[in-house]
């Protein structure tokens, strides 16, 4: 059988060092260059690393970074802290739900969006605040304007 | 060096960014480029100046005007007239009741705060270790490194009265001498950065606008009780905190300031950063140092102690960001300095995230004691629109709320756990009477029921069940026993549950309780919710009623 090899995380564990701690970093690394954490990336960062694949399971499940499954094209993070939850969150969530024709954590049939609830960007003083693709913050958001948000990305 | 006319700090932290900043200084950059000005302005990114709402921001110097909201197309106009002609442009200053506020020292928002944590943010490049130090940085690391014993320097900081800032407020000063005492040839320094807390980030604004005063406050700590490696834990939702602790960790590594030998004595510190990956309970230091291990961040039981015991078995000091940057100031000016702000039993300042229903939003810095209408009213510029202030929330999902007849409640530890609430990291959220304080503690309880780990069955049941019952109340199934055992399930979660997220859990449903008590009953017993805010089934739904109960 022929042996697949993944120079990307080959690259992380050689970062880090093949012992059982780096896990979570190399993980992070493998994320970042393949988009997702596939099975069988997983049984191969196992092997490397010398820890269970039931435990990197256990890992990849327990913190929310870390995906499984392929993301849609466009990830849309709803902060749902403190700061924008009493400043009306809940009312913009609904509104992109409702133009995307999905749910909150789902992923539209396209695959170009995905609606997601995060804990606190961290952008209090913009609140209420969303985060596109990881990057693009938009502050004082109204009903109004996440829609004009949203045309930017389809 | 090079001598420019005019300082031009625009805020690089993430919320200005967010709020379009790069954009403005494209333009600026541009304007001054056209009017051959590159060589006598000179533009320096900073850090979080702290008024997040208003951003962008810039503050010029040496006037000290502070420009808010700016848009790329006000640079034309910026740069022609104030830079070139010296007159300052009044419609993008600062305005308070339609009165313009030209400098810094002029604003409240600014002048009743005292920084000593966020010195530097706002005031330095934090991408360049050359600014830190003009500022007087790593001075306190040569001289506990030339001039201490390493009991000199935890005997000072014992002496300072420094409590823990992440938020349970454990003497800094105890847990070093803790840790010393330990004969262990293997010890570690970790800097709690996981903050979790939704609608704080104080750490953030530290990391991403003073990353050196970490660092140096690490090193300091690693001297004082032996250890040769630290840990920044820091969240992965904070990619340019990151950032700059990467560029920070270098430069310091590049000056002799960390690494082996430094500053050419023996004693040798090297730091390095781990990437959190989204969990709550990670703040938690059992599991903070499960997560630093490459496990599932599940809390250990204690004893043994982190000092005792803790990474990969060794004696490990565990700080939070905002203690850490304490310690430069600390050693460098001594103790008497640092007790010279805040109270008795609690020295120093605190941080807060001010946010929610207030007209300025932003980080504040004051001494501790300072009384909460102080924060709010003079600092915060008030609650907006002619609403009126019904409660704050400190402490976050682990903490409780101070409702009004308690505003000038002085905010120390002390104080605020009389209250039932927490001191917490630093977040303080305003609310108005438009908001319903059973559908608070119910987000609140959400947000621990998503995040418990489940290790625990008090928690991870408990939790669950207590929501289950807000979840009945707020859709008008509730029931008068309902409150009762409300009180029952929670007090039985803060005692048996195994670390800080459950036992803290059920606080903020406990002091609705004690304060707004009448609030769920009208939501049991008239199926109203007297904010309007609950989608009560059988309600049909009245005029917004203003709920008012402040005189403030």
């Amino acid at each position: 059988m022929e042996v697949k090899t993944f120079p990307a995380v080959d690259m992380e564990i050689r970062k880090w060092g093949a012992k059982p701690e780096s896990l979570i970093q190399v993980l992070h690394g493998t994320q970042e260059s393949l988009g997702y954490l596939p099975e069988e990336v997983l049984t191969y960062i196992s092997e490397k690393l010398n820890v269970p694949l039931s435990k990197i399971y256990g890992v990849v499940t327990f913190y929310n970074f870390f995906k499984l499954k392929k993301d849609a094209g466009h990830v849309i993070m709803v902060c749902m802290g403190t700061a924008c939850y009493v400043k009306g969150s809940e009312n913009i969530l609904d509104v992109i739900c409702n133009h995307l024709g999905i749910k909150p954590n789902e992923i539209t049939k396209d695959g170009r969006f995905a609606v997601r609830i995060v804990r606190c960007l961290g952008c209090c003083g913009l609140a209420p605040a969303i985060m596109v693709d990881g990057k693009d913050v938009y502050g004082k958001v109204t009903k109004e304007k996440v829609l004009e948000i949203l045309t930017k990305y389809s | 060096m090079k001598i420019y006319r005019i300082h031009a700090l625009i805020c690089a932290g993430a919320q200005c960014i967010a709020a379009g900043g790069n954009g403005f200084e494209d333009a600026l950059k541009d304007e001054l480029k056209k009017h051959e000005l590159l060589k006598e302005v000179n533009i320096i990114e900073t850090g979080c100046m702290g008024s997040c709402q208003l951003g962008p921001l810039m503050a010029v110097y040496p006037e000290g005007v502070i420009y808010t909201k700016l848009k790329p197309e006000d640079a034309k106009e910026i740069v022609e007239e104030h830079f070139l002609k010296g007159r300052a442009v009044k419609r993008l200053m600062w305005k308070e009741k339609e009165t313009v506020l030209p400098s810094l020292s002029e604003i409240p928002f600014f002048a009743k705060q005292t920084k000593i944590v966020l010195r530097n943010c706002g005031i330095i490049n934090p991408e360049d270790i050359n600014e830190y130090i003009a500022q007087g940085g790593y001075e306190a690391l040569g001289k506990a490194l030339t001039e201490m014993t390493r009991e000199d320097v935890i005997q000072v900081v014992k002496d300072s009265g420094l409590r823990g800032r992440g938020g349970a407020g454990f003497p800094t000063g105890k847990k070093w001498q803790l840790a010393y005492e330990q004969d262990s040839p293997i010890k570690y320094i970790v800097c709690n950065a996981d903050e979790g807390d939704p609608g704080a980030y104080m750490n953030r604004s530290v990391l991403e606008g003073d990353p050196h005063s970490v660092l140096e406050g690490m090193t300091i700590a690693g001297y004082a009780i032996g250890a040769q490696k630290g840990f920044i834990y820091v969240r992965a939702e904070y990619p340019l905190a990151v950032k700059r602790l990467e560029i920070a960790i270098k430069q310091a590594k590049q000056a002799g300031l960390l690494g082996k030998n430094i500053l050419g004595t023996n004693f040798s510190f090297d730091i390095e950063l781990r990437i959190g990956a989204g969990a709550f309970v990670c703040g938690e230091e059992t599991a903070l140092i499960n997560s630093i291990e490459g496990k599932r961040g599940e809390p250990r039981k204690k004893p043994p102690f982190p000092v005792q015991k803790g990474v990969f078995g060794f004696p490990t000091v565990i700080n939070n960001v905002e203690t850490l940057a304490n310690i430069p100031v600390i050693i460098e000016k001594g103790a008497k300095f640092f007790r010279s702000f805040g109270t008795e039993k609690s020295p120093g300042t605190k941080v807060f995230a001010l946010a929610g229903k207030v007209n300025i939003t932003g980080l504040v810095e004051v001494p501790l004691g300072t009384p909460l209408r102080t924060i709010i009213y003079d600092i915060g510029g008030g609650i907006p629109e002619g609403h009126s202030f019904k409660a704050a929330q400190t402490g976050g999902p682990s903490g409780g709320v101070i409702p009004s007849q308690y505003i000038d409640v002085p905010m120390d530890y002390e104080s605020l756990t009389s209250l039932g609430a927490i001191m917490g990291s630093g977040g303080l959220i305003v609310m108005d009477e438009t908001s319903c304080m059973v559908d608070v503690a119910k987000f609140f309880l959400k947000f621990t029921v998503d995040e418990s780990c489940g290790k625990c069955t008090p928690c991870r049941e408990g939790t669950r069940q207590m929501l289950n019952i807000l979840e009945r109340i707020t859709s008008g199934k509730g029931q008068m026993e309902d409150l009762e055992l409300l009180e029952k399930l929670g007090n039985t979660i803060k005692l048996a549950s195994l670390c800080g997220l459950g036992q803290t859990a059920p606080n903020p449903v406990l002091t609705t309780l004690r304060y707004f008590r009448d609030e769920y009953i009208a939501h049991i017993k008239d199926k109203k919710c007297p904010s309007n805010v609950c989608k009560l089934s059988s309600e049909v739904k009245n005029e917004r009623k203003v709920f008012n109960r402040s005189s403030s």
